[in-house]
């Protein structure tokens, strides 16, 4: 479940193909978190460290620390985040502590989007969201190849045609 | 009463494709329009009672019957102009409403996608011999009603704009007339008063609004807090004990092929209808008090509507043969799961008021441990299903179910096995589509 390779489309219906996120989503995360640790570090640091004395400059430790943890959280939740395809139906499941899994039939799609950021195009990434009548159906898988989003999101909207109901 | 006017003295466009007849509404309409600056003037006299006093005693007679003299016409010109300019009409598939003066703006509703047909004469309308037309589907704006038309025409637009929903032919639409309807539930005055007077909300709003006076009385002696505060507590505690008697009186629900019919209000009559399939869910609700009368209140949601009461009371028998009659197919299963093991520890004593059920045709779900509610969903109304569970849920082998449905509701089990849950995520997807293969199709007179 490394990578969204584009081999094995068609599931089996009863045994789903799992499908990681690109390492790329990962990467982006990463970097924001070591930028903005960065920013509050040097602001940790230094304010203390001017008005109160260079011993408290070591305040500038608690982000760097807490970014430490923040990584090795931020690689868990990457892994933790997969979808899978099958005959009628789209599988997501994601999250560490609190762990969802979400069950959108093809049928009941109303839309599907594709959307990418500036930051997300320079990574190669993309992010596909799915919409049905019920404004609760969280439905969002981040950190796609566009190639991969693109061929999901026309997957999607021919299956949801051929399966249409209404509400 | 209408006048009709052809489409061609409006822009050409629409017309030529279409010869549609377009109508106006009832003429008693400019009345409703020129209310509104008379309305703005009055909300600031309620709002500034001192202000515009002064402002009343510095004008002269002279300039006051100027004004008056601008006006007055000004409102009814107003309301002329936008009554002139607003127009519908049916077509085969869609009923338009263009409205504007300056915006224009043109409303398709499209009739296969009909939630719901309200039908409501507030008591000035009733007076005048008018109703009111609204339309639900999905996302559709408050502007989006016909107000106002003549009662007739509106019964007669009503049984035409179903004939139509439903799949007859154009040609027959407008001489098929009403569906006949069949009385299912009708509550008697008495069991509605009973039924607010065992109702908490009711004594709790008229306990705020007879304390909370009285204590800032002792405390402040001034009349202006007291009167700001008891006002707006009267006023709900009128509206949930008069005003729900008034709204749910004499509440009647029948049945017929253009489905579900609700007739209810003291003064201001509501009617509507609800075509068959376009019923999300349905809550069973009991609260406490009603136990013993064994009585319940059945709540429906259909996508885009905002009536959400189906019976205000009724024996639970009485209830359960109708909502039979909703969800086809559907019987209220009397056996429910209890939560599994763990459940005391994620959510002490309440835990014991959640329970599931799962039908071939119907996922139940109850909560509540005082006021029981419990939701049914059709299969064929799933939207999509969802499970989470939390850290602390884990470590006691629990999960919840979600399940999602078109009139933005969500349905939730809670406190489920994990095991069980997972194996129940499959099989929901499963049955929700063998569910929507056999629901009826939007038009619900056509057989295909």
């Amino acid at each position: 479940m490394e990578t969204g390779s584009l081999e094995g489309t068609g599931a089996a219906a009863d045994q789903p193909v799992w499908r990681g996120l690109r390492p790329g989503l990962l990467r982006v995360r990463r970097l924001l978190l070591v930028v903005w640790t960065g920013v509050l570090a040097v602001a940790a640091g230094l304010l203390p460290g001017l008005l109160a004395g260079p011993a408290w400059a070591l305040c500038a430790l608690l982000p760097a620390v807490s970014a430490a943890w923040c990584w090795r959280l931020l690689g868990r939740n990457w892994r933790s985040w997969r979808y899978a395809e099958r005959a009628d139906d789209l599988l997501i499941s994601r999250g560490v502590l609190w762990r969802e899994e979400t069950v959108v039939p093809y049928g009941r799609m109303q839309l599907v989007e594709v959307t990418s950021g500036p930051l997300e195009r320079r990574f190669g990434l993309a992010t596909v969201q799915l919409h049905t009548a019920a404004a609760a159906t969280d439905a969002t898988i981040p950190g796609l190849d566009p190639a991969e989003a693109e061929r999901l999101r026309d997957r999607l909207t021919e299956l949801g045609q051929a399966r249409s109901a209404g509400l | 009463m209408t006048s009709r006017d052809r489409a061609e003295d409006a822009e050409g466009g629409i017309s030529e494709r279409s010869p549609v007849t377009e109508r106006r509404l009832h003429p008693v309409t400019p009345f409703r329009r020129a209310w509104a600056p008379l309305a703005v003037l009055a909300g600031w006299a309620v709002h500034d009672p001192n202000g515009a006093q002064e402002q009343l005693a510095r004008l002269t007679d002279t300039v006051l019957l100027l004004g008056l003299a601008v006006l007055v016409p000004a409102a009814g010109l107003y309301g002329f102009l936008s009554w002139w300019f607003t127009h519908y009409a049916v077509t085969d598939t869609e009923l338009r409403i263009r409205t504007g003066l300056l915006f224009r703006r043109t409303a398709h509703i499209r009739l296969e996608r009909v939630q719901a047909v309200d039908v409501s004469r507030p008591l000035l309308a009733r007076v005048a011999g008018v109703a009111r037309l609204r339309i639900d589907v999905v996302g559709a704006d408050d502007k989006d009603e016909l107000a106002y038309l003549g009662e007739r025409e509106a019964r007669a637009l009503r049984a035409e704009l179903l004939a139509r929903a439903a799949g007859f032919a154009p040609e027959t639409a407008r001489e098929v007339g009403e569906a006949p309807a069949r009385a299912l539930v009708h509550v008697p005055p008495r069991e509605l008063a009973r039924s607010l007077l065992l109702t908490g909300a009711t004594w709790g709003s008229l306990c705020a609004a007879l304390i909370v006076p009285t204590v800032l009385w002792l405390t402040t002696q001034n009349v202006w807090t007291v009167l700001v505060s008891a006002l707006p507590l009267l006023g709900t505690a009128g509206a949930s004990s008069v005003g729900r008697f008034v709204a749910e009186f004499d509440w009647t629900v029948s049945e017929s092929p253009d489905g579900l019919r609700i007739d209810h209000g003291l003064l201001d009559r509501t009617h509507e209808t609800v075509p068959p399939g376009r019923v999300q869910t349905v809550r069973i609700v009991e609260p406490l008090l009603w136990r013993r009368a064994g009585w319940v209140r059945v709540e429906l949601d259909v996508a885009g509507s905002a009536n959400s009461v189906l019976i205000p009371v009724a024996p639970r028998a009485i209830a359960e043969s109708v909502v039979a009659r909703v969800l086809p197919d559907v019987t209220v299963p009397a056996e429910m799961s209890p939560a599994a093991r763990g459940a005391r520890w994620c959510l002490p004593v309440w835990w014991r008021g959640h329970r599931l059920a799962v039908t071939g045709t119907v996922f139940a779900a109850r909560s509540g441990l005082l006021c029981r509610r419990l939701s049914l969903v059709p299969h064929a109304k799933v939207q999509s299903v969802r499970l989470t569970q939390g850290p602390w849920e884990r470590r006691w082998g629990l999960a919840d179910v979600h399940v999602d449905t078109g009139a933005d509701k969500t349905v939730t089990a809670r406190l489920r096995g994990a095991e069980e849950a997972a194996r129940f995520l499959g099989e929901q997807a499963e049955r929700s589509r063998t569910g929507r293969r056999a629901a009826l199709p939007d038009r619900w007179m056509t057989t295909d």
